[in-house]
């Protein structure tokens, strides 16, 4: 079978073809290697980097942004989101802070400083 | 009255990136002024990510993007007036502001305005209807909900298919809300390819085309809208209009850069940009002020705006060190499919590279740019796609400049 698909990976956004009859699959349309990957990741396992943002209980309106450090698998876009809803931080956190461990394989991290 | 040699009005992308650069290039009496508590502009509130590909070679979140930036301005001791609105500039660079301490006036060897955007607000839309609670600009939405915490709605149409709107149609699925529709007027999306496809492809939100909103309905709160197909002229077609049931309209129609200051001070506009006519530093017609970012011109993408921040930050250095010069300049011209050309001078006798930036009038397959002078071509480029959403760039090499003597145009045809 024969994927067209768009290219996220940068504001390019290349039309790539898939060719997912063979083994690997072949991808054309890319302009650099990631356009390569992301093809071959799109019609396999799609994955995508979660951003969100988490209450920050020690003060008051305020939230901070986090996000997957990894992409994680599309289908469990939502159940990230409910583990990033069911958790608080306290602040002081600053830049690369991990918040929460293995979910879906990877960490949430802080990506604003409160101080 | 304080002097200091470069006054940057605003503290965003394009602040911070033309004062770190003004200093790197000998200018070190630098001062902020920004009208937030915190440097970084709207990137506080962009917490998706994509950002710094191009420029930083890593994919950050916006306020991740923000802060490498405030960092650099920090490490180099720039004074930064926050908490601080800039109220005018006059023409011999005289910026007068006002913050908790009173009125400051600071006589500046050059300006470099980078005051950002703002949105088009439901006022000049002339969408009829009620006045309900419920009808936010995508990007009041976007910090009610990324930096306050606020639930904006639950079920939600947004009329304007620019990237806020996109952007904002994923966070609101993800926050649970139910977005019902995008609705966008033109018969294209005036956004990226690939934002169509992860903000709205992704989470099943169909996109409607040549569509808009032509009731909003309710008395306290939006209890729905009516939303019709266009024709070619954008009149709304009777037959085709539709209710859909929602408690939020969310406005993603378009930026306007936030200019009150330049033309209060009488520096030359453009009627197509709504930013200053510049040169290649991004210098305005009124020498020693210079103009960068979303005030110049509505940028896709913040890495453009750090770089055309980066050339104004030199300009500016530059012309206070009395080293950028003064040279005869030429025209830049739009011509057949090309809306506009940025910079809109540019001078001859600098033996430097100058990268044009534009924007096409309409959708295109493959394309063939050409930038001439007379009959000279100086520069051609093939791109597979072209679209009013994405800006286009274009380098003419120094030596091609050497002898010409008639405006630059850029146009494009389509090739097969």
């Amino acid at each position: 079978m024969k994927r067209e698909l768009t290219c996220i990976i940068c504001p390019r956004g290349c039309t790539l073809s898939v060719d997912t009859d063979v083994t690997p699959a072949v991808v054309t349309g890319n302009s650099c290697p990631k356009g390569e990957t992301y093809g071959i990741e799109e019609c396999t396992h799609p994955v995508r980097t979660v951003t969100a943002i988490m209450r920050v209980a020690n003060r008051e309106d305020t939230m901070v942004s986090v996000k997957t450090a990894a992409p994680i698998p599309k289908e469990h876009i939502f159940d990230c989101m409910a583990e990033i809803n069911r958790t608080t931080v306290d602040a002081p956190v600053k830049i690369g802070q991990k918040v929460l461990t293995n979910v879906f394989g990877t960490d949430i991290i802080v990506t604003k400083k409160i101080l | 009255m304080t002097e200091h040699d470069i006054v940057v009005i605003g503290g965003g992308p394009a602040g911070m990136a033309a004062a770190v650069a003004a200093f790197d290039n000998g200018v070190t009496d630098v001062v902020i002024l920004d009208r937030d508590e915190h440097l970084g502009g709207i990137l506080n509130q962009c917490i998706h990510n994509g950002f710094g590909l191009h420029k930083l070679g890593r994919e950050l979140t916006g306020p991740e993007y923000a802060a490498v930036y405030a960092e650099k301005v920090a490490e180099r001791g720039i004074r930064v007036y926050d908490k601080t609105m800039v109220t005018a500039v006059s023409k011999d660079r005289i910026v007068t502001a006002q913050n908790k301490d009173g009125m400051l006036e600071i006589k500046a060897k050059a300006v470099i305005l980078a005051m950002g955007c703002r949105e088009r607000p439901r006022g000049a839309l002339s969408i009829p209807g009620a006045r309900p609670a419920g009808v936010y600009s995508a990007g009041t939405a976007q910090k009610l909900v990324n930096c306050m915490g606020y639930a904006v709605g639950k079920k939600v149409v947004i009329l304007g298919s620019g990237d806020i709107g996109l952007i904002m149609a994923r966070r609101m699925s993800l926050q649970g809300a139910k977005v019902e529709a995008v609705c966008e007027i033109m018969p294209y999306s005036g956004g990226l390819t690939r934002n169509i496809v992860q903000c709205l492809e992704d989470f099943g939100i169909p996109l409607y085309l040549s569509t808009t909103v032509a009731e909003i309905h309710g008395k306290k709160r939006v209890e729905g809208v009516t939303i019709a197909q266009v024709d070619e002229n954008r009149r709304v077609i009777e037959s085709t209009k539709r209710y859909i049931p929602c408690d939020t309209l969310l406005l993603s129609c378009g930026l306007i850069p936030e200019n009150e200051l330049t033309s209060s001070a009488g520096i030359a506009m453009s009627g197509i940009t709504s930013g200053a006519l510049v040169d290649e530093y991004r210098q305005t017609e009124t020498a020693g002020i210079f103009a960068c970012g979303n005030v110049l011109q509505v940028h896709d993408l913040v890495d453009y705006v750090s770089d055309e921040a980066e050339l104004a930050g030199i300009g500016a250095a530059r012309f206070v060190k009395g080293t950028l010069g003064t040279f005869e300049t030429i025209e830049t011209k739009p011509e057949n499919g090309v809306r506009y050309v940025l910079p809109q001078r540019v001078s001859l006798g600098r033996n430097e590279d100058v990268s044009l930036f534009l924007r096409v009038v309409k959708p295109f397959g493959k394309v063939r740019f050409t930038v001439k002078s007379g009959d000279t071509v100086l520069a051609n480029a093939v791109r597979l796609k072209a679209a009013p959403g994405e800006m286009e760039k274009l380098t003419v090499r120094a030596e091609k400049m050497q002898n010409i003597t008639e405006p630059i145009t850029v146009c494009l045809e389509e090739v097969q």
